[in-house]
Formats: C-alpha cells, sequence, structure tokens
C-alpha cells in the first residue's frame, strides 16, 4: 500500500512502513488496518494503491491485483498474473500425443475434463478419426463433461457466495461438488487430473454399477439445486451485492473476448454445443441459459441454470449408455487405440488379466505392438487443428500443430479464464472497492487456466 | 447466428491442391541414435516434413464465398495480393497473410458485412526453427458469430527481424495474447499499448516456447551416467 504521507515510527515486525520514492509503503497482512487508517486520517493525500494478493483468500486464487483508490472508489484496477504458470504447454512438446492428455487435464483445475477433450478433438482432427470415434465414448465424453460443468459452477457459486459472506452458499456448494467428484472417482479412478479422454476415445469402459450411481445423484440433485434458488435468487442481501456490479455489455464483451455465462449474461445465447456442435451434441436435448441484466446477478442465474440443463443431458446420457453395455470405447484403428482396456483385478492392480495373458502367453506380436504404440506412441499427419468447446468459463480450444511426429509439435490452450480476466479493469473501475470481489468471481478464472 | 453450416461440413469432395509442398524440416531415424550405435538401419531414414499445400479454387463451402468477400474488400483498400495463400486442410480454412497486410486484412475481416468475423479467439505462436526466413508465425483463430464460421489467419516473421503489427487496435481482445506471444516467443507486436512479459517474471532471460530455449534440465546421475534434459534425451522422433 502506498500513499505520500508523514514518517512515522512502527514497532509492529510483521506490518512495517517503509519511504519509498514513491511515497510511503505500508505492508499490512489483514486485522491492522485501523494504524493505516489512522496514520492516513490526517494526510490530505487520499488515492493509495492497494496490492491485493497474489495470496489472497478473496482473489480465486493466486491473483494479483493492483488497485488505485480513491477513498472506496477504485480508479484503476490492473491484474498481474503468471503465479501459476508451470509451463504445461511446453512440457506436452515432449511427450507422446497420448501423454499430453495427462498434462493438459492440470491446467484448468475445475474443469479438467474440457481441457483433455478440447486438445483429444483437436488430436482426432489430425488424425482424420473425428468420425471413427465410437458412440459409446461420445456419450461417456459428453455425461463427463456436463457433470464437471455442474461440479465447476458449483464451485464458482459457493466461492462467490464465501466472498460475500454468504457462507452457507458455500458449506452446500462444495457439499454438492463432492457428489460429482465421487461419481468421477467411480468412474475414471481419480477426483482431478483424470488424463481419462483420449485420443480415439476413453481409457476405460463405465465400470459395473456407475449408471444407477448416476441416477441415484440426477435425483438427489433435484432436490437439492433449488435450494440455491432458494437461498439467492430473491435475498435481498444478495441481491444488493450482485446486481448492477461487473456490467459489462455484449459490445464490451465481443471486444474483449469474453465468452461463456459472462456473454450469456448480456442475453445473447451464444453456446458452442448449440452453434457448432461437437460429440454429438447436436442430439441432446437442452436450452441455452441466458439473462438481460449483463451483471453479477445474471451470471449468477445462467450459471444456475445451466446447471438444471446439465442435469438434463446427464439424465439423456445415461439413458444412451444403458442402451451401449458392452460397446467399444476406443476407436477399432489398432495403431490409434490404446492396446489395452483396463480393469480392475483380484490384486487390485488395473491391468486387464485377459490382455495380459494375451500379450505375454499367446502373441509376440501383440507384446511388440502394445510396447510400440504405448512407448513410442502414434504419428500424427502434419498440419493444425483447432477445436473449441463450450466450457463452464467459455470458449476453450486447443491449437495444436504436428510436424508428423509422434509428440505435438505445439500445443498453445485458448484458455477462457485467460481472455475473461482482462475485463476485470472495465467491470470495477469506477465502482467500490467491495465489488471487485463480486465482478472477478462473476468471471469465474480459474488460476491454473489463466497461467498454463 | 441463423447459418447452420458448421467447419465439419467440409469432408466430402476435398478441395484439389496446388501440389506445391511446404517443406519445414527433415527429421532422420526413428529412435534418435545417431552413428555406429544403430544397428537397425532405421538411423538412415530420411523424411521430410511437409505441411498440407496451398488450395486451389474452389475450396468448397461457404470458404469460396468468405474467399470472394476477403479478396474484394482488400482489393478495394488498396492492398493487392494481402492474401498469400489458402489452405483448406481438414475442414479449415487458413489465410496466410504478409505481416504488412495482417491490420488491413484484419479490419476487413471484422468489418466487412459479408465477413463479421467479430470475434478474436486469441493469439499463438508456433516456432518453426527450419522455415528459413518465416521462423515465427502468428496465428489467429477469429469467429464469425453473425454467419457461425471460423477462419484462421496466420502471418509470419524471421528471427533476425521479430516484428509483427499489433491488432489489439483491431480485436482489445489480443492485448494480453499478444503479451503472452511476446513472452513465450520474443515476438515484438508492434503497436501493442504495453508490450510486457505476462507469464513469465518480468526480469526472465530468454523466451521459453522457442524451439531454441535451453532448457537446462538437471542431468540426474545414476552409477556414473546421466540423463540429460528432456530436448538433448534420445527418443523417438
Amino acid at each position: 500500500m502506498t500513499t505520500t504521507d508523514q514518517t512515522q515510527t512502527n514497532e509492529d515486525l510483521y506490518a512495517g512502513t517503509s519511504e519509498t520514492s514513491e511515497g510511503r509503503v505500508f505492508t499490512v497482512t489483514g486485522q491492522d488496518w485501523d494504524e493505516i487508517s489512522s496514520s492516513l486520517a490526517d494526510g490530505q493525500e487520499e488515492r493509495v494503491v492497494v496490492n491485493m494478493g497474489p495470496q489472497h483468500p478473496s482473489t480465486h486464487g493466486v491473483l494479483r491485483l493492483i488497485l488505485e483508490l480513491e477513498g472506496e472508489t477504485v480508479t484503476e484496477a490492473r491484474c498481474g498474473i503468471g503465479y501459476l504458470h508451470t509451463g504445461i504447454e511446453k512440457n506436452m512438446e515432449f511427450r507422446t500425443w497420448t501423454q499430453g492428455v495427462t498434462f493438459c487435464t492440470r491446467m484448468d483445475y475445475l474443469s479438467p475434463f474440457y481441457n483433455e477433450m478440447t486438445y483429444v478433438l483437436g488430436t482426432e482432427r489430425l488424425l482424420d478419426i473425428e468420425g471413427d470415434v465410437p458412440e459409446k465414448a461420445q456419450v461417456m465424453r459428453v455425461l463427463l463433461m456436463e457433470l464437471n460443468r455442474i461440479s465447476s459452477h458449483l464451485v464458482a457459486i459457493a466461492t462467490g457466495g464465501m466472498e460475500i459472506g454468504a457462507l452457507t452458499v458455500m458449506t452446500i456448494g462444495f457439499r454438492e461438488r463432492e457428489l460429482v467428484l465421487d461419481l468421477f472417482e467411480l468412474i475414471t479412478g481419480l477426483r482431478m487430473n483424470h488424463a481419462f479422454i483420449r485420443p480415439g476415445g476413453v481409457a476405460q469402459d463405465l465400470p459395473v454399477g456407475a449408471l444407477d450411481e448416476i441416477r441415484d445423484f440426477i435425483a438427489l440433485m433435484k432436490k437439492r439445486l433449488p435450494e440455491y434458488a432458494a437461498l439467492c435468487n430473491a435475498n435481498p442481501i444478495f441481491k444488493r451485492r450482485l446486481e448492477g456490479v461487473g456490467h459489462l455489455d455484449l459490445e464490451g464483451c465481443l471486444a474483449l473476448g469474453l465468452t461463456g455465462p459472462v456473454l450469456r449474461s448480456t442475453g445473447y445465447p451464444w453456446d458452442l454445443r448449440k452453434t457448432q456442435p461437437y460429440c454429438g451434441y447436436e442430439d441432446y436435448e437442452f436450452d441455452v441459459q441466458t439473462w438481460d441484466t449483463s451483471d453479477a446477478y445474471g451470471r449468477f442465474r445462467v450459471r444456475l441454470g445451466e446447471m438444471w440443463e446439465s442435469l438434463r443431458i446427464v439424465e439423456q446420457a445415461a439413458d444412451r449408455l444403458a442402451g451401449l453395455e458392452g460397446a467399444p470405447v476406443m476407436v477399432a484403428d489398432k495403431k490409434i487405440g490404446w492396446p489395452s482396456q483396463l480393469s480392475i483385478g483380484s490384486d487390485g492392480q488395473g491391468n486387464s488379466l485377459d490382455h495380459i495373458k494375451h500379450i505375454m502367453g499367446e502373441s509376440m506380436e501383440a507384446l511388440i505392438h502394445h510396447f510400440k504404440l504405448v512407448t513410442e506412441g502414434f504419428r500424427v499427419p502434419p498440419g493444425q487443428a483447432y477445436v473449441p468447446i463450450e466450457s463452464p468459463r467459455g470458449e476453450l480450444g486447443a491449437h495444436v500443430v504436428s510436424d508428423g511426429g509422434t509428440r505435438p509439435f505445439r500445443a498453445h490452450f485458448r484458455d477462457p479464464s485467460f481472455s475473461n480476466l482482462q475485463a476485470t479493469s472495465v467491470m470495477s473501475e469506477g465502482g467500490m472497492v467491495a465489488d471487485v470481489i463480486v465482478a472477478i468471481a462473476s468471471i469465474d478464472p480459474v488460476m491454473g487456466g489463466v497461467d498454463r | 447466428m441463423t447459418d447452420e453450416k458448421s467447419t465439419q461440413g467440409q469432408e466430402s469432395g476435398l478441395p484439389a491442391t496446388t501440389g506445391e509442398q511446404s517443406s519445414v524440416g527433415v527429421r532422420h531415424g526413428m529412435f534418435g541414435v545417431k552413428g555406429s550405435g544403430d544397428t537397425s538401419g532405421y538411423g538412415g531414414m530420411v523424411t521430410p516434413t511437409v505441411y498440407p499445400a496451398a488450395t486451389e479454387r474452389p475450396y468448397g463451402g461457404w470458404f469460396d464465398e468468405v474467399a470472394d468477400s476477403l479478396e474484394r474488400a482488400t482489393g478495394g483498400a488498396g492492398v493487392s495480393q494481402a492474401i498469400g495463400s489458402v489452405v483448406v486442410h481438414r475442414g479449415e480454412i487458413t489465410f496466410h497473410v504478409a505481416r504488412e497486410h495482417l491490420l488491413t486484412v484484419a479490419r476487413v475481416l471484422r468489418d466487412d458485412p459479408a465477413l463479421r468475423f467479430e470475434f478474436c479467439s486469441g493469439v499463438s505462436g508456433v516456432h518453426y526453427p527450419d522455415d528459413l526466413g518465416r521462423e515465427l508465425h502468428v496465428v489467429l483463430h477469429l469467429t464469425s458469430m453473425t454467419w457461425n464460421r471460423r477462419v484462421r489467419v496466420e502471418t509470419s516473421c524471421p528471427d533476425s527481424d521479430p516484428h509483427v503489427p499489433s491488432t489489439v487496435s483491431v480485436y482489445p481482445a489480443n492485448d494480453w495474447h499478444e503479451r503472452e506471444t511476446w513472452d513465450m516467443f520474443g515476438i515484438q507486436f508492434d503497436g501493442h499499448p504495453s508490450l510486457t512479459r505476462i507469464l513469465m517474471p518480468d526480469d526472465w532471460p530468454g523466451h521459453p516456447q522457442r524451439k531454441d530455449y535451453p532448457l537446462g534440465g538437471i542431468p540426474v546421475e545414476y552409477k556414473g551416467g546421466t540423463v540429460p534434459p528432456p530436448d538433448q534425451r534420445r527418443s523417438y522422433n
């Protein structure tokens, strides 16, 4: 925190002040604001620059905000990002196309399936096998993605609620999210970082009993989702904190590249699942949710509505899966499809005993094929592809470039959080400092995706 | 919005290519083994990396409409030959544009009523160290929400003169994307309001996504042997 003020000695070990050429700098860690306000009270300077974050409970992860304040009004707001940059795109250039999935799933940690999906769709387009992916794999992808949309929106609503003090919204949000993560664990084996969607299909078939669990979940969610509406929709405190905050109209959204709930809160029904369908979304019945207020409240309502729509899609996908028992989940081309279908054996390990028997006891060629495909991978014809999908936060796309080798030549992810976060300044400047938090929560940035 | 034609609708009747190959680089061998250690014979294999060649008209579907409109509009703007080559591959269309025409083309693509690519998904860079004279590529993915179409615009610049005009004045959304591309590839976007690093620390030396960027992994020593950084390891290629 910087201000020009007269000097004053300070004994606090953790919250000191120092003089710089830019003015007086206070270091605060919370609970010690009285001292600053008292030392500023007699000064003439109203303008302060607050450095908020990167470690701050209300900034949605390691996001650094640099706010220039006049009293409580924000005159300038800037973002500092990059604190979570891990070089995932560079790492993917040194792994096979299949292994790339295990890297990109870690980017936007609230929507791992979407990261995998857009990368895999690009890879499949370059391989020219888009039409060969089996139906069951596509339905499972849709099922997982829509469950993921529910869990991601739950976190958006939960953390957004927490940041304005609505702690019950947070606790019930995470309570329901846990149910979704249980389903993920049942189907993929992991709560996050699944690496389940692979070029050519998905890693393994639906486990026994998964459909029943999904149906139980749908039934439970139909009871639980109305709780959010009952708690928030007409809650006067909630509405007064959200309404008119973080306003951004359609022109602003298009100019700044915003997509997802922020764009749909302006009333424009742009949803890639409808406009440019992939994975067979054209076969599902659902409505695009919009709102017409272009503010944080509208985005909340869009997310709430989208969870209902996702539940509808999950229901339809579960019905379709019931009729697809035993169908293949990986492309038939043995040069691309992962050689073994994993299953949990009596020893608790993930090897399919039939497959082990085949490669170890019956066919030397099968063993060589397995070894080559797993260690070397497959070659992808040279070219580039970009297949964007509708992630919970907007247009997520992977620009994948192949040079004909077994590894991506370049994989660049257009993460919606990265683009959407650019609107922080325009959404919060001129408003109150407390509304900055609401504006950012309504964008719902996930820093793992922003920084990659 | 009302146009239901999607980018996937190009599968039937692939357009003809000009046959001119754009080779960028050569791959040797299969296992990364060089010299006398290779007894398989695969080490002698030479495979050129050939990207999809430029496509001849007709491109098929709405691609021709977009190309016509673009040619007409850029011709009117006093820029002849703005569109270098057009590549149609896997149902996606790429316009290769010389960097000096990038801004004009971007403006026409956004503003022309027959084009209306009002949304830019961002900027991606690619470093082709063997594509001599045009090592650094800048790739823009544009969406027309009016017509429900997608195109890719690609431009390039040499390593020795890494300058490309900034498109922020046309697509403000590219602000952070161009900063990221500068950060990762060292491409300077002339006219960008504040081209600073965005993901790497401000004082970071080098541009990590370039192919010649040293990975500097720590060699792991085990019984006298070392495992080198990933880009120097023996690997399939």
